[in-house]
């Protein structure tokens, strides 16, 4: 039952995205030819707010639905690996006119041709696994 | 009051601040937003942890995100099939004269059904296609730590460097995807 509020927020946010049209490659086309607002609005006061929300639970020490302080680890600092890693997803993005999030929504909503994109993005998942140590970072 | 507004395609001021309360929620939840993360996870609880180290972590403390993409999943489909979200995506008309060079009709009932109708998507160029595309971002998000949840909007939100320095990347090879190889791939 513990699980349950982490499923009725992944609905949540699976609907969200899908009435907004964020998983839309049509949305997607058009954020990158920088000819609608759409996109950069949603993202945009998104993480406004995000930040407001971050700083927020930060100066607060609020704390979790456990009861324990809400720790939030700064990212790694592999700036390398952000830029190169970055600029590899990105072109799939563009590519198939969706990220992570929206491969898995679209499938719920039928679209099948995402179970090819979502294998393969499982696959390069593991690639990326065994070569690891091998890549900059 | 009707629930007219749900059928209806979202703005972008709604949607917006409602992924901040998605954001919110996970970190009240004790959890961190970052939904590439469950790609590593499905590796590992696959078993890739016994050949490779990458994967050799406790993947079940990471449960609650498969649980929570389930969730989208049916969240998908319930938009889809209870509120009209298969409605035609209309574009900018600047996007739209642009589409048709591409020989994609624009304003299509969401998805364009050159690429990923089946008959499209099962072709030999889809496969391709979806296969390169699914390749570079299972890759690209393992190899930069995130993607746009966890970095564009958990890590933004954070003022994180490696966040800022990682939606450059995404925005670098979206132009170049969009800008210079889509043309090429559909004239």
């Amino acid at each position: 039952m513990k699980q349950l509020k982490f499923l009725l927020l992944g609905i949540f946010f699976g609907f969200l995205l899908a009435k907004a049209q964020v998983i839309s490659w049509f949305r997607i086309y058009e954020m990158f030819r920088f000819e609608s607002f759409h996109m950069y609005g949603i993202i945009g006061s998104a993480v406004l707010l995000g930040v407001l929300v971050v700083q927020f639970i930060k100066r607060s020490n609020l704390k979790s639905i456990n009861g324990t302080p809400i720790v939030i680890e700064p990212k790694a600092n592999t700036y390398k690996a952000s830029l190169l890693g970055g600029i590899l997803f990105g072109l799939g993005w563009a590519l198939v006119g969706a990220c992570p999030g929206p491969i898995f929504i679209l499938i719920g909503a039928g679209f099948w041709a995402f179970v090819i994109v979502l294998a393969a993005a499982l696959l390069g998942t593991f690639v990326y696994g065994i070569f690891s140590d091998k890549l900059p970072q | 009051m009707r629930m007219d507004f749900l059928q209806q395609p979202f703005s972008w001021y709604v949607a917006g601040p409602l992924i901040t309360v998605n954001l919110f929620l996970l970190f009240y939840f004790g959890q961190r937003f970052g939904i590439s993360t469950g790609m590593k996870t499905v590796c590992a609880a696959l078993g890739a942890g016994n050949k490779y180290h990458f994967f050799k972590y406790n993947w079940k403390a990471d449960s609650w995100l498969l649980i929570y993409i389930l969730g989208t999943v049916i969240g998908g489909y319930i938009a889809f099939h209870f509120f009209n979200a298969g409605a035609p995506v209309v574009v900018a008309e600047k996007t739209a004269a642009a589409l048709q060079q591409l020989h994609i009709a624009a304003n299509q009932s969401f998805e364009p059904a050159e690429i990923f109708a089946l008959q499209n998507a099962f072709s030999l160029k889809g496969i391709l296609l979806l296969s390169i595309g699914g390749f570079l971002i299972g890759f690209g998000t393992r190899w930069a730590n995130g993607c746009t949840s966890g970095h564009a909007i958990a890590g933004l939100s954070d003022l994180q460097l490696p966040s800022l320095i990682a939606v450059i990347g995404f925005f670098i090879g979206g132009l170049l995807m969009t800008h210079l190889i889509i043309p090429f791939l559909f004239k």
